[in-house]
């Protein structure tokens, strides 16, 4: 080849490369300042010993990650982000299929039921915290008050450690379930007739039908929301902050609740973000132990 | 094996439209029965009321002497051939034949032998690890068919199982079902709306319209035979002409009159004319475009025109000839090719002209 035409060939990938740069500039910028330049600097800022307010810090390596290995308080947060991720994961997607089962036919009313399921997702957590911090209430809270008007002794929710930990899972629930319940209407509806016919036919009942029909054609969708609950589980902030700030005891501290602690009130912004290594290590993890099991029981 | 009976069954829906009206029909042991009618008549309706996939508003349906209206689709003991097949995605080939079998807790061995002796079948022994995703339209049809065959049903029903299919394979499925029913040897009811399909498949032809029955009878005689103006010009290809004419009598002999010429009628013809009082009155005439010829003279000539279009179809040939009854097609094997414009007269075989009372439009002389 002639040196101009490796010229000419090397010109026309130099533009064909800055033309789709040109193109996705305007999302990767953003990308960039708010997401990855963020991401590098917590990695850099976990080997240093900053304190968030000092203009100086040391390199102290893997000095914060071997004193959190250490820390019997990780170790009550990790399996607290388990319990809490666990605890909402199922029943939001249990309990967002059986909505979504009961209100994919249709029925007058049926557009206000699913509105009222679906806003407690578009309302804003602190907000929605900060009603239940008054139904959760001990002495005169709905919610003993209803548990004493069926008979039953009154529960402390979330001033004891017994409970705050249920107390949270469920407002976390209660907020994701509309979420659910919309995206299995989508995919139940988009689950074709014929083949509950044809599964009739065959001489399915309607639980077979469920578990070899329904189940496998909405398999994509359980998949998502599988993903997308346990992230959001595993970034719970804003429930804990307002109905228990971690406590009582640090029964309802999280990894990210420990993050917050550590940074913001303890200031030790290198430990602080040794625990959000840890919490991006987790999410990739668990995200490909999903991807890679998905393979065995997701069916596009 | 089945025999099947409808008695005066109606399927009326909530907005009171009424699919399918008072329909009688008896479905005997091992026949072909075809459903066929254009779209809306109420064909798919009556197929899926006797699979029960849809309640049964009026009447009675029995299965083996058994009323069925109220029994449960899966206890009909009935297979079903879909439109769009109704594979399970998310299943393999094997595992969607064998489904039945393993819903009636049948011992695995005999499953695995049964879905592979259905499969060597109809050719599907490569394809037994595929996914739906990963056939073709014909091969998906087959897994269709062989997830109906495993279960050695009383009846198959098939709902236009060959429409989603291109026209050469719609021929050579067409075939492995008059093949299959050969060797199944079971009641087989057909809906479609593609009467090459009825014509060729069918030993009992059923056509519909409106949701009502206007003839039930075997292929041969629905063609020579139809009861009214509809079935004449449903089944056949290109579809019957139909043409205004007065119905005269001279010397003793009774004619057809069209505006160019005229048709004699045959003895048994004349006999029935004459009977039902048509003589000096108009009726309306129907002839097959095989049955239409050029013209040796002018004295024969029943139509004359212009011709319209001329289409080569190799050994035949079609020609429309705009007349002054309207457009006149003629299907001939005497090809003489034609131009846009030429004049032309058309003859007919008399004996094979259809006549039909023009305010009811049913037959007068079949």
């Amino acid at each position: 080849m002639s040196k101009q035409k490796v010229k000419r060939k090397y010109k026309r990938r130099y533009d064909k490369v800055s033309t789709v740069l040109l193109f996705v500039l305007p999302a990767l910028i953003p990308l960039i300042v708010f997401w990855i330049y963020p991401i590098c600097r917590s990695i850099f800022l976990s080997f240093t010993n900053w304190d968030f307010i000092s203009p100086t810090y040391k390199i102290v390596w893997f000095k914060n990650y071997a004193s959190l290995l250490k820390n019997p308080r990780f170790y009550e947060a990790l399996w607290q982000t388990l319990v809490f991720t666990i605890g909402t994961l199922f029943p939001t997607i249990i309990l967002g299929l059986f909505l979504a089962l009961l209100l994919v036919r249709n029925f007058r009313g049926s557009g206000i039921v699913k509105f009222i399921l679906f806003s407690p997702w578009i309302t804003p957590t602190v907000a929605i915290s900060i009603v239940w911090t008054w139904i959760y209430k001990a002495d005169g809270g709905i919610a003993n008050t209803i548990l004493q008007a069926l008979g039953a002794s009154p529960i402390k929710w979330i001033s004891s450690s017994d409970t705050a930990m249920l107390s949270v899972i469920i407002v976390t629930i209660w907020k994701s379930l509309g979420y659910a319940m919309i995206f299995y209407l989508s995919a139940l509806e988009r689950v074709p007739g014929e083949l509950y016919e044809a599964g009739a036919l065959d001489g399915a009942t309607s639980f077979r039908q469920f578990f070899d029909i329904t189940l496998p054609s909405i398999s994509p969708t359980t998949f998502f929301l599988t993903i997308i609950t346990m992230v959001n589980s595993l970034q719970a902030y804003d429930q804990i902050q307002v109905l228990t700030q971690g406590g009582p005891s640090g029964s309802t501290r999280t990894l990210l609740y420990m993050y917050y602690q550590l940074g913001f009130q303890e200031f030790n912004m290198g430990q602080a973000t040794a625990v959000a290594v840890v919490m991006i290590l987790l999410t990739v993890g668990l995200s490909l132990i999903q991807f890679k099991v998905s393979e065995k029981w997701v069916h596009y | 094996m089945a025999e099947i009976i409808l008695k005066n069954i109606t399927k009326e829906y909530e907005n009171g439209f009424q699919a399918v009206k008072n329909i009688n029909l008896e479905i005997q042991d091992n026949e072909f029965v075809i459903l066929v009618g254009p779209s809306g008549c109420g064909k798919s309706t009556t197929l899926r009321m006797i699979a029960g996939l849809e309640d049964i508003s009026d009447g009675e349906l029995f299965i083996d002497g058994e009323k069925m209206n109220d029994i449960a689709p899966q206890h009909r003991d009935i297979a079903m051939v879909f439109q769009n097949y109704a594979l399970y995605p998310h299943m393999s080939v094997y595992q969607n034949i064998a489904y039945s079998l393993k819903i009636k807790k049948v011992p695995k061995d005999e499953i695995d032998k049964r879905v592979h002796d259905v499969a060597a079948s109809l050719g599907l022994e490569e394809l037994l690890d595929r996914k739906p995703g990963q056939l073709s339209g014909g091969q998906k049809q087959r897994v269709a068919m062989g997830r109906a065959i495993i279960r050695h049903p009383k009846a198959f029903l098939m709902d236009e199982p060959l429409s989603n299919l291109d026209a050469k394979l719609r021929g050579q499925m067409r075939v492995e079902i008059a093949d299959l029913y050969q060797r199944l040897n079971t009641t087989f009811i057909y809906v479609t709306h593609d009467q090459t399909e009825a014509m060729t498949l069918g030993t009992k032809i059923v056509v519909m319209k409106d949701g009502e029955i206007q003839q039930i009878d075997n292929p041969t005689n629905l063609f020579n035979y139809p009861v009214n103006k509809f079935v004449a010009g449903f089944i056949g290809t290109p579809t019957m002409n139909f043409f205004d004419a007065e119905c005269i009598e001279e010397n003793g002999e009774v004619y057809l009159r069209t505006a160019t010429g005229k048709i004699r009628m045959n003895e048994e013809k004349t006999k029935k004319l004459k009977e039902g009082g048509w003589i000096g009155r108009v009726i309306l005439g129907g002839i097959r475009p095989e049955h239409v010829e050029l013209a040796n003279t002018e004295t024969d000539a029943v139509f004359a025109g212009k011709v319209n279009v001329f289409e080569l179809l190799g050994s035949n040939a079609i020609v429309y000839v705009e007349t002054g009854e309207g457009m006149v097609v003629m299907n001939t094997n005497h090809v003489q090719p034609q131009e846009h414009g030429d004049e032309i007269r058309l003859t007919v075989q008399e004996d094979k002209v259809h006549i039909f009372d023009p305010e009811t439009e049913r037959t007068i002389t079949n």
